[in-house]
């Protein structure tokens, strides 16, 4: 399977395998037979695998998550489509409520295998609704896990494994990478809820996951022909928190920057300068940065760019950081 | 996965749709097989037969449930529980459907459902760990196809369709019940249940209890059509029945079942009944409601008109009768004795079982707490 693959493709491929290798895994969600989802993910699944392992479903949220629920209950591992991000929230108290809650509730005697596969995130000049990021919310509940891939290797293996979870998972897949492609090797290399150093640096560490990481990346390299060397840390998982792994490199680096989508205020940029500041307050050189959405509901297309953080805003944050 | 291809694939023994009840048209009669005054009458589409044995231990569930219910309100005013849902009115509802269920059958309450419990075999004890604050459910629903209890309204609508439709995709001929209120039937979950219900072609029975109230208010806040006609808009079965009335509950849902587990779809059932009481012991009904009203339903009562019939057909005599009293009274021990002697549960089940699979976060706030707790003289964390 190793290969330059786009992120939609291995994500593709990874429910492919997930229905081959157990018989109880099943698809739900709008349009993902015969159309193959409205970003092609289960593209050709329906045609291979039948209507009853890809179930169309009617346009309704919170009756795919509740009727994902029964069907966890009577043993099938359902993996559902939510279309847009902004579609979520008609099926959020099946979400934070009975989805995240059931096991707790029954004293561990239930188990709801779960994965919800959420396209998130702007960039891709959408209208209202096709664009948000809403994944503190998410990570906000406990008894759900929140993870979100930045390549086609991880979108392949941490979809795959976070099917094999038996806790539910909301899986949210950068939709503006969808077609950037990367090598799928043929080993996850790393557990779910790791985090992962993308690139290595001494003077300040950019933490992003999903779609930012990319621009961190980006950001980095530019940085580098002013002599400025910053590590690039891909969270992968927003719950649980590889806090170790940030750690290490915050208290090498001295100076820590998170970068996203989301508003800033109380989203998981929040909660990462706070442990942070906490955990290595004397190595910090400058205060943990925050760079990410302003406090407004996600702004029409055209002025999206002003929204979302770039290279020059995080740029910005990286002077401001190490000029303490 | 088509309509066609699920019915074919499940069995087929197809009982006919009693079309006066499935219609839209004008308001059928109440489905009823059994008088306010204890006169048996018979219904052309729901025929049943009893033992004089059913009758009694129908009898007996009705009884057993009302004293269980009865001393939970009781625990409550007593300071031993927090809160308490009462169902009294509504024993025969809940006891004819529940007698109705096959071992194979799942039921989805909401969190007024004792009598379903108690039909399910599950222990009166554990329904009232919740209530008591020492969890939030406790029992494996699988052990006795009773799921917890949901105080989301109308969200177990959903759960209970799902797992219907696992049944269909594991070829079983069982079925599931989904229980609701007529406060419900105003939600967004239960209609999108009809609607999946409905289109997969699911086996699962909507048994809305309409006690006519939602808190305060009453059902015509709710809806403008009579309920059970909601379901013809959906495309399946919708029978009214008199919900005082176990014997008409208990065919009504035992053909609802059967319907569906025949490959047929859902069902919705509208057990026409009354909530004698407050809606929690938090409530306070004669602020909403007049006194005529509930004494109108009291002449309706579920076990006065069965004893009437049981009395009037000779099925049972005194010595029956002094049994299930005694039994009634050992039943209120049992429950009294084992809500005082429920024992708190220790902090740290905070932690337990947030996720099934271990959790870094939750893992070290755990320790954090346990630590800390130990930092105390003695280091209990009392």
């Amino acid at each position: 399977m190793t290969g330059q693959l786009s992120i939609a493709k291995a994500l593709n491929e990874a429910l492919r395998k997930s229905l081959e290798s157990d018989p109880k895994t099943v698809l739900m969600g709008e349009d993902i037979g015969k159309l193959g989802g409205v970003f092609r993910i289960t593209d050709g699944l329906q045609k291979d695998f039948g209507d009853d392992r890809v179930i169309d479903t009617p346009l309704a949220e919170a009756g795919i998550m509740g009727t994902a629920i029964g069907l966890a209950l009577r043993g099938y591992r359902p993996v559902v489509e939510i279309q847009f991000d902004g579609f979520v929230y008609p099926a959020f108290d099946q979400i934070v409520c009975q989805l995240a809650k059931m096991h707790a509730r029954a004293l561990g005697h239930v188990k709801l295998p779960i994965t919800v596969r959420i396209p998130y995130g702007g960039g891709i000049g959408a209208v209202e609704h096709h664009s948000e990021s809403h994944e503190s919310y998410f990570a906000h509940t406990a008894g759900l896990r929140v993870v979100t891939p930045s390549n086609a290797h991880d979108a392949h293996w941490m979809l795959r494994q976070s099917i094999e979870s038996d806790d539910p998972v909301i899986f949210l897949e950068p939709k503006r990478r969808y077609w950037d492609k990367g090598e799928v090797g043929d080993d996850p290399m790393i557990p779910l809820h790791s985090a992962k150093v993308v690139r290595p640096g001494t003077d300040a560490t950019l933490i992003a996951y999903g779609p930012m990481v990319k621009v961190c990346q980006e950001a980095a390299a530019a940085a580098e022909e002013d002599g400025r060397r910053l590590e690039v840390v891909d969270l992968r998982s927003l719950s649980p928190i590889d806090f170790a792994t940030l750690e290490e490199s915050v208290k090498r680096t001295g100076r820590g920057i998170v970068v996203h989508e989301a508003p800033v205020f109380m989203g998981i940029g929040a909660e990462l300068a706070a442990r942070l500041t906490e955990k290595c307050f004397f190595h910090l050189e400058a205060p943990i940065l925050r760079v990410g959405g302003y406090f407004a509901p996600y702004p029409p297309s055209r002025v999206e760019e002003t929204f979302l953080p770039d290279l020059d805003r995080v740029l910005d944050a990286v002077d401001r950081a190490l000029a303490f | 996965m088509t309509v066609k291809s699920t019915a074919r694939a499940r069995k087929k023994a197809a009982p006919s749709v009693p079309d006066k009840q499935a219609g839209s048209g004008a308001a059928p009669e109440l489905v009823q097989l059994l008088t306010p005054e204890g006169e048996r009458v018979e219904h052309p589409d729901f025929p049943l037969t009893t033992t004089p044995e059913e009758l009694r231990g129908l009898y007996r569930d009705l009884v057993l449930v009302r004293r269980f219910d009865a001393e939970a309100t009781s625990l409550q005013r007593q300071g031993e529980l927090g809160l308490w849902a009462s169902l009294l009115g509504q024993e025969a509802a809940q006891v004819g459907s529940g007698r109705a269920m096959r071992p194979g059958d799942y039921a989805f309450p909401t969190y007024r459902e004792h009598g379903v419990a108690w039909c399910r075999d599950v222990d009166p004890l554990n329904l009232l760990g919740m209530f008591r604050g020492v969890n939030h459910g406790g029992w494996d629903p699988n052990e006795k196809n009773f799921h917890l209890y949901t105080i989301v309204i109308g969200a177990q609508t959903l759960h209970a369709t799902g797992y219907a439709m696992g049944i269909t995709k594991d070829g079983a001929d069982d079925a599931v019940i989904a229980y609701f209120g007529d406060g419900a039937s105003s939600q967004g979950d239960v209609n999108e249940a009809f609607t999946f219900a409905s289109v997969y072609n699911s086996p699962v029975v909507f048994f809305c209890q309409n006690n006519q109230w939602a808190i305060s208010e009453p059902t015509t806040m709710q809806t403008r059509v009579p309920l059970y006609r909601r379901a013809s808009g959906f495309g399946f079965p919708g029978v009214r029945v008199d919900g005082n009335d176990v014997l008409a509950c208990l065919a009504v849902t035992r053909w609802a079942l059967d319907h569906a587990r025949s490959g047929q779809g859902p069902v919705l059932v509208e057990a026409f009944t009354y909530r004698m009481g407050a809606h929690t012991t938090s409530d306070d009904p004669t602020r909403y409601r007049l006194s005529e009203e509930t004494e109108a339903w009291k002449a309706k009562d579920p076990i006065l008109r069965l004893k009437a019939y049981l009395d009037k057909e000779g099925l049972a005599d005194e010595a029956f009768f002094a049994e299930v009293e005694a039994e009634s009274e050992k039943l209120g021990l049992r429950v009294r004795e084992g809500v005082r002697s429920m024992p708190d549960p220790d902090p740290t089940l905070i932690f337990d079982h947030v996720y099934s699979e271990p959790h870094t976060l939750v893992d070290e706030e755990r320790a954090e707490f346990v630590e800390y707790a130990a930092s105390f003289e003695g280091g209990e964390h009392h």
